[in-house]
């Protein structure tokens, strides 16, 4: 059996689904189209009644989901693209993200984005938003890189009692595959080491993670040893691994897809920087895509967004710093 | 009507006494409307209330300490002075706790209504209640289509009370009547005169009725003015006097007085007597909230998270 990155989105729904009747989907076109990716296929005929498409309004489809959350019901609501989540940011940051401190009533609901740049999506579905969500106190972040990631980690999601904004990458969608769906998974909220080594470490999420195994791929043909920590989560961060890493490499380089302005990687640095400077043998850098919208051009979306290449660039500067 | 009108006038007071953190937003000339809706609603269905539904939460079942507790910010309240005055709410209860983003609130009563048919009860109700600026936001509109396409028992009271903030409505929209936007979206639209609580209970309870018996959304404009500011801290010098002058002017609470007086159905001083017994009501709240404590910064758990593992370990290593 080989099973997709969406492959497990779509089966972390469908046992979501079979073992909580409090769980439904909600999204445009996710009845019986199964939704603009497929990730809610066929879903529809197992679970009539739960799965259902709504209209074109996200402030809705999320003011309603705290609605039924609010009254014991447990919604996944799917943005068909998470640059469409921006139309109903007010319920997701002000009404969901608020709703347990101001009244003790827990969220959980999980709004699935699919998110992060493919060839010719141009500005408008390409967008990396987990920093703007991470920024809100009372949300949770997951940003999954793998396909085992994909399914424990939503299936989490559907499972605590806090608003997740699961922020999967189109990209990896039909590229990663795997053969078997975990039984057992890190719990969210803690770091992965994707690939052990002593010299740089380099902290990335979501399809950054892929980009960056390659660059140590790279790096290791020249005789570096690159550490990949796979932050899994965006929001809550895992600061001890990370650290833990920069303690057995000296060097540290935050990659991330997104812009670089007040981003994930501005965190990582300053946590690392703040909390264990007298580990770092060298300034802490970061790599992220560049300022500007996200370009519709294969050429210039190349550009862009950080690559194997470019990763493997900045760290050989860092190593020579 | 006069419970409210009695207990937003001793927050007023307190406000100006400067005893009220936060503002204080009265529903002077809406009660009537509120009221109605409070009273034509029953313990298990769910209410969104406007800042202005005083009346109407009391009548739904709010009590009365929730009201002032919150407003001194004693933790002891239903928000612990996490949140105050108007936004407070026990959604657990169907009292939802409002945002100030006027219009969200509809689709959160529309998820309420559909997990409700989820769970089987199709008996339940679900009223939100906006004024007529509301009408101009997109959560208005994605909600009432959204409950239109679910055929929800929805029941949306507009409070068209002239003034949004000081904005007139003649800057708000340019629709000649509010109702039109009921059939636009399908759904079945009523007006009624905001001042006049016979009218009122009778266009909002037939709301409520139609709602109930599975006719799908209904939508409710109630024509009225408000007879205050925006809140407390504002003169309200920019409403017209004409409009004061006109029969939208007049006070829903003496109309209603006028009505049972004629009727026969209240004699003065039993008025009266009613109007004593709720300021003796409230005295004791307020006295009661007066001496409960702040919420304690240092006692604060400071966790946003209902998920506390993940909070405590990973959230906050920076404090």
């Amino acid at each position: 059996m080989s099973l997709t990155y969406l492959d497990a989105i779509r089966e972390a729904q469908r046992k979501a689904l079979a073992t909580d009747p409090r769980v439904y989907i909600y999204g445009q076109d996710v009845g019986e189209f199964g939704g603009a990716f497929k990730a809610t296929r066929h879903l529809i005929k197992e679970f009539p009644g739960r799965v259902l498409d709504s209209p074109i309004s996200e402030d809705a489809m999320v003011g309603s989901a705290i609605g039924a959350a609010i009254e014991g019901q447990r919604p996944i609501v799917e943005m068909q693209f998470a640059d469409f989540s921006t139309v109903g940011l007010n319920q997701i940051v002000n009404q969901a993200a608020t709703l347990h401190w101001r009244t003790q009533v827990p969220c959980p609901v999980t709004f699935r984005l699919p998110c992060g740049g493919t060839a010719g999506s141009g500005p408008f579905h390409s967008q990396m938003l987990e920093a703007l969500y991470a920024h809100f106190p009372g949300l949770i972040v997951m940003t999954p890189a793998t396909v085992e990631d994909a399914y424990s980690m939503l299936l989490e999601a559907v499972a605590i009692e806090d608003p997740v904004v699961f922020c999967e990458h189109k990209f990896l969608y039909y590229h990663l595959k795997a053969d078997a769906l975990p039984a057992a998974a890190l719990p969210s909220g803690k770091a992965r080491i994707a690939r052990p080594g002593r010299d740089v470490t380099v902290v990335a999420y979501s399809a950054m993670v892929h980009e960056a195994l390659a660059a140590a791929a790279a790096l290791a043909r020249e005789g570096w040893e690159a550490e990949v920590v796979d932050l899994r989560t965006v929001k809550p961060l895992d600061t001890d691994t990370m650290i833990a890493s920069v303690a057995r490499t000296g060097r540290l380089l935050a990659v991330g897809e997104a812009w670089p302005w007040g981003g994930v990687t501005a965190e990582v640095v300053a946590r690392v920087a703040s909390e264990a400077f007298e580990l770092l043998d060298a300034p802490p850098q970061r790599l992220n895509a560049k300022d500007t919208p996200v370009p519709f051009h294969p050429d210039l979306w190349t550009a862009h967004r950080p690559t194997a290449e470019s990763i493997a660039a900045a760290a050989r500067r860092l190593l020579q710093l | 009507m006069l419970l409210a009108r009695v207990l937003d006038g001793r927050m007023a007071s307190l406000y100006r006494a400067g005893k009220i953190y936060g503002g204080v937003f009265l529903g002077k000339g809406q009660e009537a409307l509120s009221a109605s809706l409070g009273l034509s609603l029953r313990k298990g269905d769910v209410f969104g209330p406007l800042i202005r539904d005083l009346a109407g939460r009391l009548a739904f079942g709010e009590p009365v300490l929730d009201v002032v507790r919150t407003h001194l910010g004693s933790a002891l309240g239903p928000m612990q002075g996490r949140d105050g005055n108007v936004h407070r709410g026990r959604p657990r209860e169907g009292l939802l706790a409002m945002i100030s983003h006027l219009g969200a609130m509809i689709s959160v009563v529309n998820g309420a209504l559909m997990a409700r048919r989820m769970k089987g009860d199709r008996m339940a109700v679900g009223a939100a209640s906006v004024g007529e600026g509301a009408t101009s936001t997109g959560s208005f509109h994605e909600a009432i289509n959204q409950a239109a396409v679910e055929k929800l028992p929805l029941v949306l009271v507009v409070a068209n009370n002239q003034y949004a903030y000081s904005t007139p409505t003649s800057r708000q929209f340019a629709c000649a009547d509010l109702l039109e936007r009921a059939s636009g979206y399908g759904v079945q639209g009523t007006t009624v005169d905001g001042t006049d609580l016979s009218d009122c209970l009778k266009g909002v309870g037939h709301a409520v009725e139609e709602a109930r018996r599975g006719r799908g959304p209904q939508m409710v404009i109630a024509r009225l003015l408000r007879l205050c500011g925006h809140g407390e801290h504002d003169d309200a010098g920019y409403i017209e006097e004409p409009l004061k002058a006109s029969p939208l002017g007049r006070d829903c609470l003496q109309v209603a007085q006028d009505f049972l007086a004629r009727q026969g159905w209240a004699f003065e001083h039993e008025i009266r007597n009613w109007r004593r017994e709720a300021e003796a009501q409230v005295e004791k709240a307020v006295e009661e909230a007066s001496r409960e404590p702040g919420p304690d910064p240092y006692r604060e758990d400071w966790c946003a998270l209902a998920s506390k593992h993940l909070s405590q370990v990973y959230l906050q290593p920076l404090g």
